[in-house]
């Protein structure tokens, strides 16, 4: 029983990580550019969703707004430092996420974790906030809470892909897609790539901020550590989703196997921590995961004669 | 229509590895003319379109088209009224991008991008007609991924591209040179055809004397960054390939030009 309720867990918090992945997705699948910002950008926001909920009490689903707002302004800064000062983009990335770090402490007025305590007159949860609303026999029951989440989760997954594939179709988004695949070719058609970049950067790490919002929401408390290790999760997400869509085409099955990846992740780090591992052995689990990966489907490749070179 | 005037460009000036790529290049246009352009390696062909399209920024002189001084006009901006083919197959097309959207791109091409959806209904139709006139059979497979097109499918369909919208100036560098002999034959058709139909104004770079000869009405000559040789009209019309040849080798003061030259 107790496995089958931490599977359910996984799922809900599946989805709710799954706007991680989404963000990830877009920077380095859609623009190929490394972005580490989301370490940073991730984290914040955590913490601005935290803050805007317990000190000034507001609606924390309001607060994810604030959340993604600020994951957006990181992305532009990285992408500003990338395209107006010229620096690389993981470089760029890695300063946004180093600057990051002081700026979220200054967020949660130097505390490393900020709890989002219900209890407290005023301060809701997103859980909380719906839980009241439901009647008292529903509301009371054991599993509530992870069902709300869950709820909360395929309402964001279902509306995301949703925004994601229809931007990707318009114009702008094309020519986006277009920078990612032949930067030159799209400059010759007459886009400011520059532009084209920011937008992206500023989309993604909105996505990745929000998931962030979310999780601390879920988990009722921020943190400014939290982010660490984001990019290679949103990464581990990307590829599980990519091998159990291997053959969808069509730009809405790949959104989606990106959800499924972010859900099957989590099942498998549920798995993995019902079966006695170490929770702070989790990062290498998932650094040895992506890696395996991502190069196996190349290692088959050159054992079959086929690609040698790069 | 293009005039340029004294344009200078030294690469990694005042270091070891300094190169005057252009050394003074003036050349007046007209509307419609088709111009060939011949030299050897570095003698500033392909730097000379990237300063006209304004991939690099020039260290003196003008360019101007139409009566607008594009000197410090980004790239991008000047593709509004100039498009381009490059001699690499893969540069002018999205591998990762279907064959329709690829020519979505190119029908927005100095147009602002917005919100709305990136290919209708009508511009599928008249893409498909258009793929059709090449004769390619690419117009049913116009959901197909351009990475899976041969070189020269794709070298076609970047002239398509570049043709969609008419554009004020059209640059050839040396768009046929990574093709075999047959294909290449096929593509430089394609190419005529399109600027004769559209009576296009357009530069062409090439390796190859005979195509420069026989194409085109002016023919010019660059070495060591500088137009040495022009050439238009009936002069042009009566060139041999050992005109040419003997043009090189007074301007290179006997040495010989590369043996690219030699087999061309």
């Amino acid at each position: 029983m107790s496995v089958l309720l931490a599977m359910f867990s996984a799922i809900a918090q599946g989805m709710l990580w799954a706007m991680l992945a989404l963000g990830v997705y877009i920077t380095f699948r859609l623009l190929d550019f490394a972005d580490l910002t989301c370490e940073g950008s991730f984290a914040m926001g955590a913490c601005i969703s935290a803050v805007m909920t317990v000190t000034y009490h507001m609606n924390p689903f309001i607060s994810l707004i604030f959340g993604f707002l600020g994951g957006a302004i990181a992305g532009t800064v990285t992408g500003l430092l990338n395209t107006k000062l010229k620096i690389p983009p993981i470089l760029a990335g890695i300063l946004s996420m180093i600057s990051l770090y002081s700026i979220n402490l200054r967020i949660m007025s130097d505390k490393a974790n900020l709890p989002i305590n219900v209890r407290e007159e005023g301060v809701e949860s997103m859980v909380t906030l719906v839980q009241k609303l439901l009647p008292e026999s529903i509301r009371t029951m054991s599993q509530t809470t992870t069902v709300i989440a869950a709820c909360i989760g395929v309402i964001f997954c279902v509306l995301s892909v949703a925004v994601l594939y229809w931007f990707f179709g318009t114009e702008l988004g094309s020519a986006i897609r277009a920078t990612g695949n032949n930067e030159k070719m799209i400059r010759a058609l007459g886009v400011n790539t520059d532009h084209m970049k920011l937008v992206a950067l500023a989309l993604s790490n909105g996505f990745i901020a929000l998931s962030g919002s979310l999780v601390a929401q879920n988990q009722k408390v921020a943190d400014v550590g939290s982010g660490t290790g984001a990019i290679v999760i949103g990464l581990a997400s990307i590829v599980i989703g990519e091998v159990l869509f291997a053959k969808a085409t069509s730009f809405k099955w790949r959104l989606t196997g990106i959800i499924v990846g972010s859900i099957v992740y989590r099942m498998i780090v549920a798995i993995v921590l019902q079966l006695g591992m170490r929770s702070s052995d989790l990062k290498l689990l998932t650094a040895i995961l992506v890696a395996v990966a991502l190069s196996v489907p190349r290692l088959l490749q050159v054992k079959n004669g086929k690609g040698a070179r790069s | 229509m293009l005039l340029l005037e004294n344009v200078q460009k030294t690469f990694n000036a005042g270091t070891v590895n300094e190169k005057k790529a252009l050394t003074g290049v003036d050349l007046n246009m007209n509307s419609k003319d088709f111009v060939t352009v011949i030299g050897g390696n570095g003698a500033g062909k392909s730097t000379m379109l990237n300063m006209i399209a304004g991939v690099y920024s020039i260290d003196k002189g003008k360019v101007v088209l139409n009566g607008r001084d594009l000197t410090r006009e980004p790239e991008y901006k000047r593709a509004k009224y100039i498009s381009r083919v490059f001699q690499d197959p893969m540069m002018g097309t999205a591998a990762n991008m279907e064959i329709q959207e690829n020519l979505a791109l190119a029908y927005r091409r100095g147009k602002k991008r917005g919100l709305a959806w990136g290919i209708t209904k009508d511009e599928k139709e008249l893409f498909y007609e258009k793929l059709k006139v090449l004769g390619l059979g690419l117009e049913e497979r116009m959901t197909s991924k351009v990475g899976l097109l041969s070189g020269g499918q794709r070298q076609a369909l970047t002239l398509l591209m570049a043709s969609l919208i008419r554009p004020e100036l059209l640059l050839l560098d040396e768009h046929t040179a990574a093709l075999d002999p047959k294909t290449a034959a096929k593509v430089l058709d394609v190419t005529e055809n399109i600027i004769e139909e559209q009576s296009l104004s357009a530069i062409m770079v090439t390796h190859n004397m005979k195509d420069a000869i026989r194409l085109g009405n002016r023919l010019i000559m660059m070495h060591e960054g500088k137009i040495i040789y022009d050439v238009s009209g009936e002069a042009k019309k009566k060139l041999q390939v050992s005109d040419l040849l003997a043009k090189f080798e007074q301007a290179s003061g006997g040495e010989f030009a590369n043996d690219r030259m030699m087999l061309a």
